[in-house]
This record gives C-alpha cells, structure tokens and sequence, in this order.
C-alpha cells in the first residue's frame, strides 16, 4: 500500500537520521540532541494520558523531577550505577502515576487541569522543603558523561519507549483507550473499564516523564527544584500541542521545536532568548486556533493519510453535566 | 463526557453544616485576637492576602461562570498590569492617578486577549482548547514581561503610609489594613455594578443561559469580551496589592503561587460563587498565616502544597464547594 | 397585504443532520398561525430558523426585510419575540430581572410597558421580587410570555406553552394568547402539540411532516380534514 510503504520510508529516514547526526556535531550538541529525546519521551508519556485518553495533565514535570531525583539520590547517595537507576526510576513513576491517576478519576476536564497545574507548582516546594533527601535549594551533584554516551542512552530509551508505545496503541489496550477519550460513555457500554483504562493510562505516562527526568539529570549532572519547576511542565504541554495531541507522528517535531527555538533565538541575532516564552505562547496559541492537531496534521497529510475525522477527545458532548 | 455527582443528602441536612463552620472559624479568630495581640496582627495580615487571594479569585469566578473555563492565564495578566502601574509610577504619575489609569489598560487588555487569543480558538468548540490556549497566554505574558522589563526584582511603592494603627492596644499595619480595604472595596464595587445596572443584569443573563439571552436581544459574545475586561481589570486591583505587599516580590513569575491560592480560593466557594471566593480567599489567608505563625513544622515552603491538598480535599469531597449547589445544567 | 412573515423553501440542519427540507409558509399581520405535527417533523425547528438560533438555508422576509444570516439578537431587535420550548426563564434571576431583560435592548422609560404586562398577567406585580426559579410551571410559561411582551414584539412566535402544564392553565394560557391577539392585534406563531387546543385559537394552520409542509388551511378546513381528525384530533 502506498501509505504504509511511505510511513516506513519516513520512519526508517529519521531513525537514519537520528543516528547518523551526531557525528557531524561538538560534544555539546550532542547533550542537546539528547535533551530532544528527554523531551521526545516526556511527551510520549504526556501524549498517551491526554491525546489518547483525554485526560490533560499540567504537571508532567513533577513525574520527571520523581525520575529525577530517583536517579540522583541512588546515584548520588548511595552509589548505584546510573543506568541502573533507569528501571527504578520506571517502576516508581508508574506508582505514582497510578496513585495520581486514582483521584484524578474524580475530575475531568479543566478541574483535572487546575489540580495538575497546582501539583507542577507544589513539588519543587517539597522538594526544597524536604532538603534532607534532596539537597534543597542547592540540589545533588552527580558525575559529567561523554556527549556520545547521552546521545545514544537517551536515544536508547526514546526509541524503546516509542515502540513500547507504538506496540500499546496498536492492540486492545489502544483501542480502548481510544474509545475512552471519544466517548466514556459508549465506552463503558462496550464493556471498557474507565477506571483500570484511565489509571494505567495515568501510570504508564507517568513512568515515561519519569525516565525521562532520570535520563535529564544524568544529562545536566545535577539536580535541584528549579530544575523541574513550572516552566518544565508548560514547555512539554507545548511540545505535546506542537507535536499534535492523539497521534505519534508529530512528537519529535515537537520536542525538537522546545529544545531547539531557544537554542536557535538566542545565538541569532533577530530576537533574544527572552523573546523565547513570548514566541511560545503565540505558538501554542495560533495552533490551538489554526491546526488544533498539531504538527501530526501536517506530517499525517504528507504522508498520505487521511485527516482524522474531528475527534471529541477534549470535548464536552452535549450532555446533562451535574456538578 | 458525563459526570454525575449523586445529591447523598437532603439540602436542609447539609445545609447548617457551611454557615456552622464558617461561624466557627469566625469564632475562633475573634476569640484568638482577643486573647493573643500577636495571633490579632497575624489574623490580619493573613486577612489582607487573603484580600489578594480574593480579588484574584473573583476575576475566575467572573471568566468561569460564564464560559467554563479556568482561566491559567489571570495571574499572568495581573503581573503584565502591575508593571504598568510601576513603570507609570516611575515615569512620575501619583499613585491613585496610576492605579486608575492600570486599571482602564487592564481592561483594556482583557477584552484584546478574549477577542485575539480566545475567541478563535473558541471557535473551534472545545472547552480543553480554550483552557489551552489560557496557558499559550500565561507564557506569553509572563514572558513579555520578562523582556521588556527583564527579570530583577523591581520595587512597588504603596499607596499606604508605613504607619501602624492602634487597636486596643494592638499595632496593625495601615498596609495590611489598607489591602484588606480596597480588595473588598474592589469586589464590592464588581457587585453592585452586577446587581444594579443594566449593563450588569444583561451579563448576569448571558452567563446564565446565553441562547435564551441571545433571543432578548442581548449581544453576548461582546459581553463576553467585556466580562474578560473587568476579570482582568479586578486582577490588577489584585497585583497591585500583591506587590506593595511585603511578602510579595514583583517579578514576572510574581503570580504564579497566588494563582494557586486564588483557586483554592474559588474552589472553595465553588467556582460559580464570587461570594464565595470572597470568603474562601480570606479563610485561607488568615488561616494559611496562622498556620504558618504558630505550627512549627509548617515552613513557608510548605504553604503552596497546604492550600493545593485543601484545595484537592474539597474537589474530592464537595466539588461544588462550600458555596456551591449540586445543580444540574443543560450544556 | 403582503404577509408579516414569509418563508421559503427554508431549510436547516443540526450539524450533519437535516432537519428541515424546505418549508414554505406565511403569516399575515393580526393572524394567529399554528405549526401542526408529529414529534421530530420540525415545528420547533421552524421557530429556530426564523429567530437564526439554528443555521438555516432559503428565504425568510419579516415584513418586508429579508432575514439574511441575521443571528438571535438581530432578530430580536427587529421585533420578534420567540418564546422557547422549554420557557427560557431565568430561573436564577427575580421575577421583575427576567421583565426587565425582556426590554433590556430599549431605551427609555419601561413604565408603560410595565403597566401593560401586569394588566395582562396581575398577579406578576405582587411577585416581582420572587426568584423565578421557584415559580410554578405555569407561572413560569406566564412569566416567558410576559417578557417576550416587554418586547413590543410585532411577532410573537411561542413554542409548546403547554408543555407539562395542567389543564387549567393551558386553557388560561391560551385565551390570554386570544386575547392579545383580538384586542391587541399581536401577530402570533404557535407550535403547539395539542391540536385541538391550536386548532381552537388559530386563525390558519399548517401541518408539517419530516421537515416539510404537508398540509395547510384555515383551522375549520384542518379540523374537517379526514386524516388530520385521525391523526390528531382522534376521531
């Protein structure tokens, strides 16, 4: 089929691509090619609880600074070999994702929204609260690495949760979150579980925002709250707009437009880098308005794909809403 | 997507239960500053950022009450009209001349944000898109901020003097006093306006039920971008308050907790209530400082996360919060 | 005379669905019109497409003006009072708030229409402070009519004001609608389930099947009609 022939034609290019690029780049750069999978895998986990079960989260930086301090208390600490941390590091983010995603059942919508938004600006409070484990304001320190070796771990995993997720999304677990984000209630009446569906969703982007603070701290080599502060959340929701939410193809457009505009505005000449918010903001805005599907339209439609029929993933059916 | 909220009990059961506690509370904190001159000036410092946290949460409550959505970005806009006031106040203007002439940008601003950000994006028919593009506006603002005027901590003078006022023998601080003065004046004046003018009602009408609005002739799309206005207008009022204050520093990210509070604040009343954010605002001001003042494992970091868990508690337990009925509505 | 209002192979749809497939009728100044038909045939619909409520195709002229693309509030100013199914009170607000939204596009003082209004409806005066959620459904039928007259309307369309309504207070509720008509001469579109009820206070009708005319006439020719007296009148 000709679809299927050009979506492995563009998959295989940019896996060419990914692997191919650092060569032709300094060591530094490298550390910034693997800030792009940090955010290639924040969004994935972003991307799975609100593109694909409609549950919008603002506070995704608090799973990645779980990750984050995870990796650098064991490593810090008590000594533990870093890669090592990364499975730890999963398997507690997925905790906290499900002991997030229980009440989030409660909400939806805006509430679910607002209480997020809160838990991104809560956690870098505790974290400098609880100074004992975290080292408060001033952080953990932890050993620098190759730009080489970032690269391809953080790569590493971002191509192994890509396909995790890839896999997910094509079986049962797919479909059902699927017709958990376009109708709950047509959903329930197949027999879908919301409450199992909606909190593994919940579980399994947690652990992925979660890696991927450990793989972001092994990169910067230290931790401290500001690291995971507010902005981190915004910017992977802006990453996840950018990238279009409920689809797989648009996410390392989007991770590549919030690591690399900064990057880009600053060492140009035409707007500083404290112009970068205002830009982003305009972005997520004028898409919003413009191409609410994000980057993923575009690619979708290059590809050959047909436009998605408009998705009630973020919409309210008319319905009768008690509150 | 359908939420429904089983009504457990009779309205006249539960309904003693809110008035009882807030009397409670009210009893308490008369008691404590009779007893105490030190709990008497924490009450009312913590009354007057509770005064903060009240205009704040008005401004939601007047957005959602007729749009549904939760407006992120109301903090941020806060902030941009505070920096006005500074900067006119550093071009020389007086303070009241200053004040006044924010708010009127303010207003301004908020009926450009509705028609420029949110309007096409509300076009498209999706709540979460609209509350989407609330937070594209949050970064925008709070970064234009950051540019034009950079990031150092700026100085807000305040209209009061930095006189104390003897009560009985306790010294409150005229700033506190005067904060707990202009945000309840502020709110008051936003209520009579709603109650007695005509302009008012027909907002009050298009919030309310909008397409039965529409057929009386009532143009509510415009009166919508109006309610942005005075949201964004009341949240100056808010700002400049906050940065006057001594807790506060004024930077871009000077809202960004009082945000927070603000909707717990508006949580509490329940998000339709102005009311009752009024008096959610001011609980949880005073109370928050109290706590602060006399429980020693509270520490100033610990605040943000004390109001987000009451704030989680009262969505969990009573989502139409304190003010709020169990009401069903037509969407 | 050309007629007060005209539609013309007026069509309208709901998103994707159609609901009307082209409705042609008219009302002439001082007549009482009725809307006949099964659920889902599209009277209520009608209603819509002439208050631009609902997005609609085909022509439409009030008095003499063509409605274009005009919206509700347009429409309103023009003069037409739509009565919703369903009432459209604000049951938040007081009963005297609700009279007032219902001049609220006027300038000027209201006193004459105030006066008019309680004469028609005495027992609002005494209620004016009342919350209107908390009135009957009757009084709150009442109570719609009543601020579509704040209106001065030249057209009063009204749609199912029987709904859910007793006996009593339909049969009040319609010979006030006769009642404005004879001695006011207010123009009147009814879409009414009742048709016998309709049939009784109309001058003409139409009957409208899947969003379509299927029948029209003066109520005596309707109420003799072999399969309307079937249908709808059960006999």
């Amino acid at each position: 089929m000709r679809t299927r022939a050009s979506q492995l034609c563009v998959v295989g290019v940019a896996a060419a691509i990914v692997a191919l690029l650092p060569f032709g780049l300094s060591d530094y750069h490298r550390s910034t090619g693997a800030d792009v999978a940090v955010f290639v895998m924040a969004i994935l986990g972003l991307n799975i609880v609100t593109g694909y079960t409609g549950q919008i989260s603002i506070g995704h930086g608090a799973f990645m600074a779980i990750g984050g301090y995870t990796t650098a208390i064991l490593t810090h600490s008590h000594g533990w070999n870093d890669i090592a941390t990364l499975p730890v590091a999963l398997a507690i983010g997925f905790c906290a994702g499900v002991i997030v995603g229980v009440p989030a059942l409660r909400f939806h919508g805006a509430y679910l929204a607002l209480v997020t938004f809160a838990v991104a600006l809560a956690v870098p409070q505790l974290a400098e609260n609880y100074s004992h484990f975290t080292g408060g304001t001033e952080g953990l320190a932890l050993p620098t690495q190759s730009g080489w070796w970032l690269y391809g771990v953080a790569w590493a995993c971002a191509a192994v949760l890509y396909a995790t997720t890839w896999v997910i999304l094509r079986g049962r677990t797919g479909r059902a979150f699927r017709a958990v984000r376009d109708s709950e209630v047509a959903a329930v009446s197949s027999g879908v579980s919301l409450a199992v569906h909606k909190t593994l969703a919940f579980g399994v982007s947690a652990a992925f925002a979660a890696v991927a603070g450990s793989v972001y701290v092994l990169i910067n080599n230290f931790v401290n709250p500001a690291v995971f502060g507010l902005q981190l959340s915004l910017y992977i929701l802006i990453g996840a707009v950018v990238a279009g939410l409920g689809s797989l193809w648009g996410i390392v457009v989007g991770a590549a437009f919030v690591q690399l505009l900064p990057l880009g505005l600053s060492s140009g000449s035409i707007v500083s880098a404290e112009a970068v918010p205002v830009v982003f903001g305009a972005v997520v805005i004028a898409v919003m308005a413009l191409i609410p599907r994000g980057s993923a339209e575009v690619l979708r439609a290059a590809v050959g794909l047909p436009v998605r029929a408009r998705s009630s993933h973020t919409s309210t059916p008319p319905s009768l809403e008690v509150r | 997507m359908v939420a429904v909220r089983p009504i457990h009990r009779p309205a006249s059961v539960t309904g003693w239960i809110v008035p009882a506690l807030l009397a409670a509370c009210v009893i308490f904190l008369v008691v404590g500053s009779l007893e105490s001159s030190l709990f008497a000036q924490q009450t009312v410092s913590g009354l007057a950022n509770g005064g903060i946290y009240a205009s704040l949460g008005v401004a939601l409550v007047l957005i959602y009450r007729a749009t549904q959505v939760i407006n992120f970005s109301q903090g941020a806009l806060a902030t941009f009209s505070t920096y006005i006031a500074w900067q006119l106040i550093s071009w020389g203007l007086g303070y009241w001349p200053a004040f006044l002439l924010t708010l009127v940008i303010a207003f301004v601003g908020g009926i450009l944000v509705e028609l420029v950000a949110i309007r096409p994006v509300e076009r498209r028919g999706n709540v979460l898109s609209v509350v989407i593009a609330s937070i594209g506006v949050l970064i925008l603002v709070e970064g234009a901020v950051g540019w034009i005027w950079g990031n150092e901590v700026k100085f807000m003078p305040s209209a009061f003097p930095a006189r104390e006022y003897h009560v009985g023998g306790v010294a409150f601080s005229m700033q506190d006093l005067g904060t707990i003065g202009v945000s309840i004046a502020a709110v008051v004046v936003l209520w009579a306006f709603f109650r007695f003018t005509k302009l008012g009602l027909a907002m009050r009408a298009a919030a309310l039920r909008p397409e039965a609005a529409r057929l009386a002739g009532i143009r509510v799309s415009w009166l919508l971008s109006l309610g942005w206005g005075l949201a964004a207008a009341l949240g100056a009022v808010s700002g400049m308050l906050a940065a006057a204050s001594p807790s506060v520093l004024l930077q871009p990210s000077m809202m960004d907790g009082i945000l927070i509070y603000a909707f717990a604040a508006a949580v509490l009343g329940g998000l339709e209530s102005p009311a009752g954010a009024v008096v959610g605002g001011l609980a949880i001001g005073a109370l928050l400082n109290l706590m602060g003042s006399y429980v020693s494992w509270v520490t100033p970091q610990l605040l943000l996360p004390a109001a987000f868990v009451l704030m989680l508690i009262v969505l969990l337990v009573k989502p139409s919060g304190l003010f709020g009925r169990t009401r069903v509505r037509r969407v | 005379m050309p007629p007060l209002l005209a539609l013309e192979d007026v069509q309208a749809r709901y998103g994707q669905v159609r609901a009307l497939h082209g409705v042609t009728l008219e009302v002439g100044e001082g007549e009482i019109v009725a809307l006949l038909g099964a659920n889902g045939a599209g009277k209520t619909t009608t209603l819509r497409a002439v208050s631009g409520t609902v997005k609609r195709d085909g022509r439409i002229a009030f008095a003499g003006t063509s409605l274009g693309r005009r919206g509700p509030e347009d429409v309103a100013r023009l003069g037409i009072a739509h009565v919703p199914e369903g009432r459209g009170t604000f049951s938040e607000l007081t009963v005297w708030e609700n009279l007032r939204l219902g001049a609220i596009t006027r300038r000027g003082s209201l006193d004459a229409d105030v006066a008019h209004v309680f004469a028609v409806f005495p027992w609002l005066e005494s209620r004016r402070a009342q919350q209107a959620g908390t009135l009957s459904g009757g009084e709150q039928q009442m109570l719609a009519l009543a601020r579509a007259l704040m209106q001065r309307p030249r057209l009063l369309m009204v749609d199912e004001p029987s709904l859910g309504l007793a006996p009593l207070v339909v049969a009040e509720i319609f010979r006030i609608l006769k009642e404005l008509n004879a001695e006011e001469g207010t123009t009147i579109l009814l879409v009414e389930q009742n048709a016998r009820n309709s049939l009784d206070a109309a001058n003409r009708a139409y009957v409208l099947e899947v969003g379509r005319v299927a029948l029209g006439g003066t109520s005596d020719e309707l109420s003799r009609h072999d399969a309307i007296r079937r249908s709808y009148l059960g006999y």
